[in-house]
């Protein structure tokens, strides 16, 4: 466990501390209270779906399309859970341990956890990945309260600055592997089919362009034989 | 405070987020992560993504209104290109877009 912890605390803890630095400020700009966003951040930690519901909870989208909409942006992390399984799963131990510990899987601990959990027995590597997981999660507590804080204490152009780390960090994230055609058609059709949408439907552009455009680039890297 | 109501939401999000790592867990060893199913899945989860990105930039609801489409769209289009010359740095691309950011603002 600590072990996990170490790998954690350095440039991990510090980009994702660093990005949920811009929720803090997202979160204050948009006229809500530090209590929410610690919240969401403890309870739910995937930021992609964070993000959404406080974008559709502000356009008046019902509950059902909040849910809809958070349950699509994150929807990424039920793969990424069923990869890491046969890493740190045991013979003989209890399922709810993989089940508890499955409400800390997020993009960063994961990566960091199948890049260095199979140099250690099989036994440990669960504690592993929840060393890495905890501090990064501590990090982003941390980093979304520093960002509250910051968007109202620092000047204006900075508070600006915060918030536009968010798309800036995703865009980002989502760049640095473009070899896979799909992916790429995907991100294209879900951008262009909400630059369309929106101003018409703002509360279901979300769901509309991600099933939408991610069907349709389905289909094209089919047809197209990718 | 937060009013009540984003509280609900909040612990919508929760759930609906934690029901997905289970499902993941449920069906490990059972669902092949290189099939059909979770190809569309993923092209999906990219597309709302990049949808949502889309959105806080030329949708934004808040304090980013100020600055103009097109200063927000170079912005963004300055960190893209500050990564892919930094080979890809994440760190280098964010700083330079908020850079930007900050200084429009502060020219406006």
């Amino acid at each position: 466990m600590r072990a996990g912890a170490k790998v954690g605390f350095g440039m991990p803890a510090l980009v994702l501390g660093a990005s949920y630095v811009g929720f803090g400020g997202f979160v204050r700009d948009n006229g809500l209270g530090l209590d929410i966003a610690m919240f969401t951040t403890f309870t739910a930690w995937a930021l992609p779906g964070q993000l959404v519901m406080v974008e559709l909870y502000l356009a008046g989208a019902p509950l059902l399309a909040i849910a809809l909409g958070v349950a699509l942006a994150n929807m990424r992390l039920a793969p990424m859970c069923t990869v890491m399984l046969p890493v740190v799963r045991v013979e003989g131990r209890p399922a709810w341990r993989l089940y508890l510990a499955a409400n800390w899987v997020a993009i960063t601990c994961w990566a960091l956890t199948m890049l260095h959990a199979p140099n250690f027995p099989r036994e440990q590597r669960l504690s592993w990945f929840m060393g890495c997981a905890l501090t990064l999660w501590a990090a982003s507590l941390a980093g979304c309260a520093v960002g509250y804080f910051a968007a109202g204490v620092f000047p204006h152009p900075v508070s600006l600055a915060l918030v536009f780390l968010n798309p800036l960090y995703f865009g980002l994230l989502m760049l640095q592997d473009l070899r896979n055609r799909q992916r790429v058609l995907s991100m294209l059709c879900g951008a262009g089919l909400c630059a369309i949408l929106h101003p018409f439907v703002p509360e279901w552009s979300l769901l509309i362009a991600g099933v939408a455009g991610g069907s349709i680039a389905y289909l094209l890297s089919k047809r197209g034989g990718a | 405070m937060s009013p009540l109501g984003i509280y609900i939401a909040a612990v919508v999000t929760a759930l609906a987020t934690y029901f997905w790592r289970a499902f993941g867990v449920a069906v490990g060893g059972r669902l092949d992560p290189q099939g059909r199913a979770f190809e569309w899945f993923s092209c999906i989860a990219y597309a709302v993504l990049a949808a949502l990105v889309v959105r806080l930039v030329v949708f934004p609801a808040g304090g980013l209104l100020e600055l103009a489409l097109p200063v927000r769209l170079s912005a963004f289009a300055l960190a893209i290109g500050v990564f892919f010359l930094a080979r890809r740095n994440v760190f280098l691309g964010c700083g330079a877009g908020t850079g930007a950011v900050a200084l429009a603002a502060w020219l406006a």
